[in-house]
């Protein structure tokens, strides 16, 4: 099963290897390290989302509102740094997590206690949250010379080669890879989300564990709240609308199982990057946008294809076992 | 909200004692907004104000619903008809509610016109575009030229970056950008992109046109969503200087990127210009000084009215680094 695994990701891997190098016929600036950081840049936010979102898939649930959230935050940390330039940034970033991070509790809190389907609570929260944008701002923006200096330019400040926003994503990746390799709700998650009834006989409150999976995405959410908005040094209503579906489509791509239980870090990130550089090689290639979108759409069938194939053999191999140890 | 019904109806309130007091005024004008409270509404009364004060014999009585919503409008024209107004001019939040009231109001020999957001045929005698798609597309191509100038002259590659591929009044403006384009013979047309008016999709074509074009001069953007992505985009990109993006943009979202060198210049309908010839229009409908095919807007020059009563204002207004800050207070 492992072995299985490793190959779809090294697969992923060669499959965006390559597709970097194939860009790089056409515009040999592509593979340039600058580019490279920037593509990685340019993905950021969605590896941070998409980290998050993987959580929640593995549970069995699905979490649409992280745009909403995003959007929200975005708003909030907007307009308290055009209100009162004097708050450092750090605390905007905190206020923002803190505020995706009840979202996401709210996201929780009625899949675990009232037992509704995610995919419908969510759709609801999207709205509702979409819906407090407009109601915080009355449909008015937040714009560039509204914001602090220090608000727009600390995402940008470059470390070691890479901007401060692509070392967040990759603390985030770490702290995710030992948050779902070795912490103790980490490994509940998975097993939840695998086999909900053993995980209850195993004493386990799946519900709950559903619950801090939401807790743990719109946190990630409330995140990049602060993130977008200072990328874009813009906040609006419609900031990232059906973002999340390129969420959801990261995670599906990197082998995340929508029907739960599956799912690695790695194979996370790899489907954001994959996605990533697609969206940022398209623009370069000059290709028609009508079929940008086919080909956008293309990748993602393709990929579920592959997914819904790959776990129908993972199941078989694990009855195979099953046999033979009871033969 | 209950504040907000408050003010609105002491504001309503006051206009009607005013309205009484001043008698002196011999035509009275009805200037409907879609709600009260908005920055480009409130401009739009600061040039009503000034054509009244021109004209002298007029008094703009302006009001407007606290949401933008078509029955708060039926509401205040209800109450406009009733203090028998000369004429009204509204901007209107729906096409098609607002014209039974209104065809009531006409029936009463007000004189009515719709401005800004029209009004059906049946319900106004003329409606008041801010601009027309040639304008807007050759006032593009005309700042386009501004920025490929300030980027060093010269023979210049230009991009345009729009928003869906399917909008349609993007593809207008666009078709009307290139039929303006040979007049302009150091200005090279190389791509048209598209952001979706998606932040995000925006700033990436925004990079790649960076990319794929190194002589790329000015990025031309006639979508707010866009222009803003495209500017940051620029100068993250350390471009400030070498490439330049204009188009269409409300000054409180440019005023930054002006002041960052991004942006030079860009266009939108000015407010101010636009509240003063609805009133002129509205004045000189009351007079009779119009005709079926032109009506003066004062300063502003003269309206050709189309056979269904369209007429546009002016070509979009041009703002930069001199008048940037004191319209992103409007607006």
């Amino acid at each position: 099963m492992k072995t299985l695994f490793k190959q779809r990701e090294a697969l992923l891997s060669i499959l965006i290897v390559v597709m970097t190098l194939a860009v790089a016929t056409i515009t040999a600036d592509f593979i340039s390290l600058a580019n490279l950081v920037i593509v990685y840049n340019d993905t950021a936010i969605l590896i941070i989302l998409a980290l998050g979102q993987m959580l929640v898939i593995i549970t069995r649930c699905i979490d649409l509102s992280v745009a909403a959230n995003l959007a929200f935050t975005a708003m909030v940390v907007s307009m308290l740094n055009s209100q009162f330039p004097e708050i450092p940034v750090v605390f905007l970033l905190i206020i923002g997590a803190l505020l995706g991070m009840c979202l996401g509790m709210i996201n929780g809190l009625l899949v675990w206690k009232l037992g509704i389907p995610a995919i419908v609570v969510t759709l609801g929260t999207m709205s509702i949250y979409r819906g407090a944008v407009f109601l915080l701002s009355d449909g008015k923006w937040v714009n560039a010379h509204e914001m602090s200096e220090s608000f727009i330019d600390i995402p940008r400040y470059v470390l070691l080669g890479l901007p401060l926003m692509a070392w967040l994503s990759i603390l985030m990746i770490a702290v995710m890879y030992y948050f779902s390799r070795y912490q103790r709700t980490g490994r509940e998650i998975f097993a939840a989300g695998n086999s909900p009834v053993a995980a209850f006989y195993c004493g386990m409150d799946v519900g709950k564990l559903q619950f801090k999976a939401f807790t743990i995405s719109g946190l990630l959410a409330g995140l990049c709240g602060y993130l977008w908005a200072s990328r874009y040094a813009v906040a609006y209503v419609d900031v990232a609308a059906g973002f999340e579906l390129q969420v959801i489509a990261a995670c599906v791509i990197g082998g995340i199982s929508i029907m739960g239980g599956v799912g690695t870090v790695l194979g996370c990130v790899l489907g954001a990057l994959f996605l990533g550089v697609i969206n940022n090689a398209l623009p370069v290639i000059g290709i028609s946008p009508f079929w940008q979108m086919a080909i956008s759409g293309a990748v993602i069938v393709i990929a579920v294809v592959v997914n819904t194939r790959a776990e129908q053999g993972h199941t078989r191999i694990i009855l195979k076992k099953a046999t033979l140890k009871a033969a | 909200m209950v504040f907000k019904k408050v003010m609105a109806s002491s504001l309503l309130a006051a206009a009607v004692m005013t309205a009484s007091l001043a008698h002196a005024a011999d035509v009275r004008v009805g200037l409907v907004v879609k709600a009260l409270g908005i920055g480009f509404f409130e401009a739009a009364n600061k040039g009503a104000q000034e054509a009244a004060k021109e004209l002298g014999d007029v008094e703009v009585i302006y009001t407007g619903p606290t949401s933008t919503t078509a029955e708060g409008q039926i509401e205040v024209i209800n109450s406009l008809i009733a203090q028998k107004v000369d004429a009204i001019a509204v901007s209107a939040n729906d096409t098609d509610a607002l014209v039974p009231i209104l065809k009531k109001a006409q029936k009463r020999g007000i004189k009515v016109i719709s401005w800004d957001s029209g009004v059906g045929k049946a319900g106004r005698q003329i409606h008041l575009n801010p601009s027309s798609n040639p304008l807007i597309g050759e006032m593009n191509i005309k700042l386009a030229d501004v920025a490929a100038k300030a980027a060093g002259g010269g023979k210049a590659d230009i991009a345009i970056l729009s928003a869906t591929p399917t909008s349609t009044n993007q593809n207008i403006w666009i078709d009307e950008m290139k039929k303006v384009l040979p007049n302009y013979a150091n200005l090279n047309l190389v791509a048209t992109v598209y952001g979706d008016d998606l932040a995000d999709k925006s700033y990436r074509e925004t990079i790649g046109l960076l990319k794929s074009h190194p002589n790329l001069k000015v990025i031309v953007a006639p979508t707010s969503v866009g222009i803003v992505a495209a500017a940051q985009a620029v100068k993250d990109q350390g471009k400030i200087g070498k490439v330049f993006v204009t188009g269409l943009g409300l000054p409180s979202e440019l005023a930054g990127h002006v002041k960052s060198g991004a942006v030079k210049s860009f266009a939108i309908w000015n407010p101010i210009d636009l509240g003063y010839a609805a009133t002129m229009i509205s004045y000189n409908l009351v007079k009779g000084k119009a005709t079926a095919s032109e009506v003066s807007m004062g300063r502003i020059g003269t309206a050709k009215l189309d056979a269904d009563g369209n007429a546009a204002m002016a070509e979009p207004f041009i703002y930069d680094a001199s008048n940037v800050d004191e319209f992103a207070e409007i607006f």
